[in-house]
């Protein structure tokens, strides 16, 4: 069995971020990640299951570490090495139990809510986030029984998803995949999960201009959270800034009212807040900017178009930014982050539920395994991490290591 | 030798390649054996003293109406308007008409001790511009006592609602202008269109005024708008513009006309026939063109845009408005027009870099389909030049370029509204009021030098008519997605759209080339 480690490695790290100037992804041959010979990692007490990993996405994040873009923030919460891989659905071969505490049955297919809070560390008593089943905020992601790492795929205990030796999870981490999804169903659940947080958590109130900025993979996906999961209840305007072709067809399919490109987002959020011209930035504008990007320029775009008082919420993954934040101070913006998942609160037309159950049945409703656009597998690890990085410019969106003996494909 | 009139050459194989215009920039092209091309007449005589012709025109007006010095008395309110930037194409030599005409309404006004007169305008202009229409002394008397004002059809104390016509259509006008003892409008008459009740009616209108005649139900019933007898656009006008009479508003109507000398020493090859040109010619041409090849895009902008037109003035009239533009009419028609025998299957056009709404700015795609499209095609009295169904084939190279100051609501027009839709109709219908009240719009139209948010809409009807006749609109050398996004079709060559054409009109066509600059009427018989 095979798995992608990740180690740290100073001159590896240091000759990734180079390569990396070149597109992102571009350094995945001669950095830290390395492909080697791995059995499952032990299990690290009896709640915890072997998971067998079928697809493993390659999300932004793992872009930015691969990349040596990350923020140090995280070099506390992670240890090494580990296998990367957080978005993943496997196979349980001898069963498990899922986060209801409900059997599941050898062979039973599921999906890891990657998170590993104070639950999966053996943590009594858990701390008041995860009591209250907010378990992105759990500040205990550096103690208990397991090693650093804020979640799976970045903790050199549990292993990772992009593995075709099995990973670790905890029973708080697993959800049962419906039989109804395909496998390409079942790995875009978690990303879509991080989208439904985001826009549950972003106070949209009834004839809100909601703004979005980037169309990857977390920009569509928050679109059509947007579009399944509020717009039934509250009636609201999005609008989309799209880079590429494809985006701007999936964007509009998947429910947004207007899509543009990138640079003609604040000109129509500008039309239809009806507002003026100040300095470069909007007078009123969007009530609420989803930044699925995470630069300082989607960081400085998303400030200029939205209204005094407004949100930003950022649903990809900063790093380190260079903001020029006296327009938050005047204009009393929030910026806030929406990281992960947890339990959302209830709506008109949704009872409080975890987000992961929440964002399984959006993935159905929505069709959103169309948005895996390409697999590879794992020995073919340097083409699958460059296609990511060039996922827009390439045509796709997703793309994922087929973990199922299979030589991957494209589509 | 008097001047030669307008002349349709039968295009055979001694025939050399004819001229387009493609922006800033010019190419010759061989035409098709049979193909016709349309000259304009040859610039006729200017009047010899301009200064007497103008002071005769203010003193022996035409119709029922005093001479001015009559019409002018110590403690009147007198005001004087004028055209905008828009004319003449290009922007004339020094002096311009309306300083010279309006340099003698002063001085007639002085003598008679009016001490109260102020002028307005369609748009507004820079200070260079306004230097330019009107000359130093007129800025400098006026200027800076707040008495050259800019007409603001936003403004809504400054405007007054006068009634509905027989129609119901809302007429409302500059109050300035229209509680004036007396209006005198100082119009310079590039095309037929211009002048007549259209100076007061339009030039001074509101949206809530304009509204009632642009949009694209009356754009598509005025066939063409050139042609008054024939025009829905004008007959709306006239309506408004009697309303505006009966109610008390005296109208002192100056109309001038100009010769069509359009382009300096050193550009003069640009108004021959190709088979005059001589070796300086020749020279000139292939000087210029190499030169503007290897010239970046707004550098040849900027060339061009500095070049003033030897335009003489050709007659000026003056007096009441109706009787005063038949007059014009006829002189414009003198000037511009040419006999042509029946219609063509493929009209061909070189759209050159400059229209009525983008001097000193940049021809945006929106404009060049309103050069072509709008102007250009409408250039005809009787039928259109190209028959129902045909193709209209335009060299440009329309580049998704926009001026934000200019032009802001162009941009998004195009951006938002153009990807929904191109038929006028629906356009007008789903999106003309959002851009036409649009606080930012507004704010830019009356604080900067930004046409008005609905502008690009009206450009868009110009070209209602066209699109409803035409089967198919080809643009050589555009840039193919502006191309696109105006609806029409892409091409790199004439003989490639000439092969799309065929697509259309069958693999037999007719073609006719309107070569113009200089301006020229078609009276297709």
């Amino acid at each position: 069995m095979k798995a992608l480690v990740f180690e740290r490695n100073l001159p590896r790290y240091a000759a990734s971020r180079v390569a990396s100037l070149l597109g992102s992804g571009r350094g995945a041959g001669i950095g830290p990640l390395q492909l080697l010979d791995a059995g499952p990692p032990d299990l690290p007490g009896n709640d915890w299951f072997h998971l067998r990993p079928l697809l493993s996405g390659i999300c932004g994040s793992d872009l930015a570490t691969l990349d040596g873009r990350s923020s140090r923030y995280f070099e506390d919460i992670v240890s090494f090495p580990f296998v990367p891989g957080h978005e993943v659905v496997g196979i349980l071969d001898t069963g498990g139990t899922d986060h209801l505490g409900q059997q599941l049955e050898p062979g039973t297919r599921a999906v890891i809510e990657p998170v590993l809070g104070c639950a999966p560390r053996h943590i009594h008593p858990v701390c008041p986030y995860c009591a209250e089943g907010q378990t992105g905020l759990c500040g205990n992601v550096a103690f208990g029984d397991l090693g650093p790492g804020l979640q799976t795929g970045f903790c050199a205990d549990t292993g990772g998803g992009w593995s075709t030796a099995a990973l670790c999870a905890h029973s708080s981490q697993l959800h049962a995949v419906p039989e109804s999804f395909s496998d390409e169903d079942a790995v875009m659940v978690e990303p879509t999960a991080c989208a439904v947080h985001a826009v549950l958590s972003a106070g949209i109130r009834p004839h809100d201009v909601v703004a979005l900025i980037g169309a990857g993979t977390l920009g569509l996906v928050t679109t059509a959270a947007l579009h399944h999961l509020v717009r039934p209840d509250i009636p609201c305007t999005v609008m989309v800034g799209a880079k590429h072709a494809h985006q701007q067809q999936m964007a509009r399919a998947l429910g947004a009212d207007t899509v543009v490109p990138p640079e003609q987002l604040a000109r129509v959020v500008r039309r239809e807040a009806g507002s003026l011209v100040l300095a470069g930035r909007l007078t009123d504008g969007a009530d609420v900017v989803f930044d699925c990007v995470g630069t300082s320029e989607s960081i400085t775009q998303a400030l200029a178009m939205v209204r005094p008082r407004g949100r930003v919420v950022l649903v990809g993954m900063p790093g380190k930014v260079s903001v020029d934040l006296a327009p938050l101070w005047h204009r009393e913006l929030m910026l806030v982050g929406a990281y992960a998942y947890g339990r959302e609160s209830s709506t008109a037309s949704l009872a409080p539920h975890r987000t992961f159950t929440l964002a399984i049945e959006l993935v159905g409703s929505a069709g959103l395994g169309s948005l895996v656009s390409a697999s590879y597998p794992l020995e073919r690890y340097e083409e699958a991490v460059a296609h990511a990085g060039a996922a827009g410019r390439r045509g796709a969106v997703k793309v994922v290591f087929d973990l199922r003996n299979r030589k991957g494909s494209t589509r | 030798m008097s001047p030669r009139p307008g002349f349709v050459l039968e295009v055979d194989r001694s025939t050399p390649p004819t001229l387009f215009w493609r922006g800033e920039r010019f190419s010759l092209e061989r035409l098709p054996e049979g193909s016709r091309v349309i000259y304009a007449p040859e610039p006729i005589d200017p009047l010899k003293d301009p200064t007497a012709a103008i002071r005769a025109a203010l003193t022996t007006p035409l119709g029922d109406k005093d001479p001015l010095p009559a019409l002018l008395r110590p403690g009147m309110k007198l005001t004087i308007a004028f055209d905008d930037i828009s004319l003449p194409l290009p922007p004339m030599e020094r002096p311009d008409i309306r300083q010279m005409v309006i340099e003698q309404v002063l001085d007639m006004a002085a003598e008679a001790g009016v001490d109260d007169v102020a002028m307005a305008l369609h748009r507004r202009m820079t200070e260079s511009e306004l230097r330019h229409a009107v000359g130093d002394r007129i800025y400098d008397a006026f200027a800076p006592n707040g008495l050259l004002t800019q007409h603001d059809a936003e403004d809504p104390e400054a405007l007054v609602h006068l009634g509905l016509t027989d129609q119901g259509e809302d007429v409302e006008i500059n109050r300035r202008a229209a509680e004036s003892d007396l209006l005198v409008y100082v119009n310079i008459n590039l095309v037929t269109m211009d002048g007549g009740h259209k100076s007061v009616a339009t030039g001074l209108a509101s949206y809530k005024s304009l509204r009632h005649h642009h949009n694209p139900q009356t754009m598509q019933k005025s066939k063409s708008f050139m042609d008054q007898h024939h025009s829905e656009l004008h007959s709306s006008n006239w309506r408004m513009g009697r309303l505006i009479a009966d109610s008390g508003v005296n109208v002192f109507q100056i109309e001038t006309t100009l010769n069509n000398d359009t382009f300096p020493s050193g550009f003069t090859f640009l108004q021959k026939r190709e088979w005059e040109w001589g070796a300086k010619d020749r020279l000139g041409y292939l000087a210029a063109s190499k030169a503007l090849d290897r010239t970046p895009a707004r550098y040849a902008r900027q060339i061009f845009h500095s070049v003033k037109a030897p335009h003489r003035m050709t007659s000026v009239q003056a007096g009441e408005v109706e009787a005063v533009h038949a007059v014009t009419t006829d002189t414009v028609w003198k000037q511009q027009g040419v006999v042509v025998e029946g219609q063509t299957d493929i009209l061909t056009m070189g759209l050159p870099y400059i229209s009525p709404y983008n001097v000193n700015s940049i021809l945006n795609p929106i404009l060049v389909a309103c050069l072509g499209l709008g102007y250009l095609f409408n250039m005809y009295r009787g039928k259109p030049l190209v028959r129902e169904g045909g193709v209209l084939i335009m060299t440009h190279p329309t580049p998704w370029e926009f001026n934000p100051v200019h032009h802001p609501s162009y941009i998004d027009f195009f951006e938002q509204v153009l990807i929904e839709t191109t038929d006028p109709i629906e356009v007008s219908k789903r999106f003309e009021e959002s851009f036409a009240t649009d606080p930012w719009y507004v704010h830019l139209y009356r604080t900067g030098h930004a046409y008005h948010g609905v502008h690009p809409f009206y450009m868009w009807y110009w070209c209602a008519h066209a699109l409803q006749h035409l089967g198919a609109v080809v643009i050589v050398g555009g840039d193919q997605a502006a191309v696109h996004r105006l609806g029409f079709r892409a091409a790199s060559t004439l003989a490639d759209a000439l092969e799309m054409a065929k697509d259309v009109v069958g693999n037999s066509p007719t073609l006719t080339h309107l070569h113009a600059p200089p301006i020229l009427m078609a009276d297709v018989q």
